[in-house]
């Protein structure tokens, strides 16, 4: 099969900008890809990109150019960035364009997200009494993993601590200051056991990729790095998922553990080859969560890998190097390329003082989000 | 429970009175047997369209649990402010048939809330509206104690 290289990247600092548009800040990651890559925005033949609540990304056109280019919509929620890239991907293979770009960013409202029932196909009632929150669903889904695998609130204060340590290093970074132990185990109780800075909050971002096939890339970079698989995959039946009024009497493995299994599959690698990993913190108990649905470890293992250090950025498995959705707040659109574009920073060896010794090879990216969508993605040093 | 005639009770549809009890209502799937709550027309564990109407009973295990500490933004109609809210608990309880339903709690004190601890269904009203008066919904009570008291 045709392989396809990154051979650009680029990013709007994510958090908060006071009068800039999500689509100025998606088109800002694009212009920023493309110098990276060295080519033109008319050089480029296919585009996929999307937002949650910041508009089409189609309209980005009328920021970097009008070329008359496809330019795919998509609304895949928390994997609009994966599912972007996995057809940009495609496209490439397919032989549809020569250049492509995958493009998210987004501006949320502050706060916690209020969704309505009916777009989730729910009646009415569920969010008038109080249960259609994200927040709690993480909170629940927390609570029960943690019963089952016996993980304590230890892990949660440690994931929290890494990623705002993490964030404090990482020039980009929203949430630059290191926080003690105590003031995440004593923040406000948001929904228990997850406390406030436990949690990430909805932001403002963008972030993209310029990609073209491997064989290629010489031309326009010497530091390509090659897309060893990128997979999007939905939830089935008895997955525990965020807006379930019921869950089902038989669970099911999470979209994360099946796009995952495919991705190892696509890139003929196991979970012990990756050398720096991107898993979706949302909060300290998904990441946690997500530590063992990816491979990284057993159930119930997490505890013991936090506490000695192991998922830090000199451990043998660091974790959320930039800070994770933590440190950097989540605009959903953006948020999966965001992951991409640190783990080429690493395995380009450009990641300064939050670099991973000994030159990573393998990198690992993974999205998770409603209504039950994951994507991963495995990408390889040049 | 409380029996006031001026509530409106927001999940009504979703219950049923046995013995003047309250009951939840549900599906159940005729080609594969799995349960659904609230009511569906779709199976999505077989993919068929044949299901019938059950209730899916009044008592249950808490399976998890979360204490909800700040106030929900719209949809959310309690009438509460910031200053006014009250922190109230959230858990799925695991009925009989297996199906976990999400539901209140009528306890929101996380040293009480344990997981395996049978849950009765109550009635309980959450918030006051304007125009029509008293809210009431479904919520699951730690059996043998009193619902309302708790939550207000």
């Amino acid at each position: 099969m045709e392989q396809i290289a990154i051979i650009g990247i680029g990013m709007h600092p994510f958090g908060r900008t006071e009068g800039m548009s999500g689509q100025a800040q998606g088109a800002h990651a694009v212009r920023l890809a493309l110098q990276d890559a060295n080519v033109a925005w008319d050089q480029v033949g296919i585009a996929y990109g999307g937002s949650q609540d910041a508009g089409n990304a189609d309209a980005l056109s009328n920021h970097l150019g009008l070329t008359g280019l496809p330019f795919i919509n998509v609304a895949n929620g928390c994997a609009t960035g994966g599912s972007a890239l996995a057809s940009v991907v495609s496209a490439l293979r397919a032989g549809t364009a020569d250049i492509g770009v995958a493009v998210g960013f987004d501006k949320h409202p502050r706060g916690a997200f209020n969704p309505r029932p009916a777009d989730w196909g729910l009646q009415d009632w569920y969010g008038e009494t109080g249960l259609m929150l994200t927040t709690q669903f993480f909170a629940l889904k927390t609570q029960r993993y943690m019963h089952e695998h016996g993980i304590s609130e230890d892990a949660l204060v440690r994931v929290a601590q890494r990623a705002f340590r993490n964030g404090a290093i990482t020039p980009h970074a929203w949430r630059q200051r290191e926080l003690s132990y105590e003031e995440i185990a004593q923040s406000m109780p948001v929904n228990l056991p997850l406390r406030k800075y436990m949690f990430c909050n909805p932001a403002e971002g963008g972030a993209a990729l310029v990609l073209c096939r491997a064989s290629e890339a010489h031309r326009y970079t010497d530091r390509p790095v090659l897309v060893r698989a990128a997979v999007m995959r939905t939830r089935h039946h008895g997955s525990f998922e965020v807006f379930s009024p019921a869950l089902a009497a038989d669970m099911a493995p999470a979209p994360t553990v099946t796009a995952s299994l495919a991705a190892y599959e696509e890139a003929g690698v196991a979970p012990g080859d990756i050398d720096v990993v991107q898993l979706q913190d949302t909060d300290c108990g998904s990441e946690i969560i997500h530590l063992a649905e990816n491979g990284f470890c057993e159930h119930g293992e997490q505890e013991h890998l936090l506490r000695e250090g192991h998922t830090d950025i000199g451990g043998r498995l660091p974790v959320n190097t930039d800070g994770g959705c933590l440190a950097n707040g989540e605009p959903v659109g953006a948020s999966g390329l965001r992951q991409v574009v640190e783990i080429c920073q690493q395995l380009r060896q450009q990641a300064g003082q939050r670099q991973v010794p000994g030159a990573p090879r393998l990198g690992y990216t993974h999205v998770y989000g409603a209504p039950g969508v994951s994507a991963v993605t495995i990408l390889e040093a040049p | 429970m409380a029996s006031d005639t001026d509530a409106l009770h927001t999940t009504a549809l979703l219950l049923c009175e046995v013995g003047g009890r309250p009951v939840l209502l549900g599906s159940r799937c005729l080609a594969c047997g799995e349960h659904y709550f609230p009511e569906t027309d779709s199976c999505t564990r077989c993919s068929t369209t044949d299901l019938t109407p059950c209730e899916l009973g009044s008592e249950g295990l808490l399976w998890s649990w979360t204490i909800q500490g700040f106030l929900p933004k719209e949809p959310y109609n309690s009438g509460e402010s910031s200053e006014t809210f009250i922190p109230y608990g959230v858990g799925y309880v695991e009925m009989p048939s297996g199906i976990k339903v999400e539901s209140r709690l009528t306890c929101a004190d996380p040293q009480r809330l344990r997981i395996g601890m049978p849950m009765q269904l109550v009635s309980i009203d959450y918030g006051q509206h304007a125009d029509s008066g008293t809210l009431r919904t479904f919520a699951f009570a730690p059996v043998g104690s009193t619902s309302n008291l708790e939550a207000y």
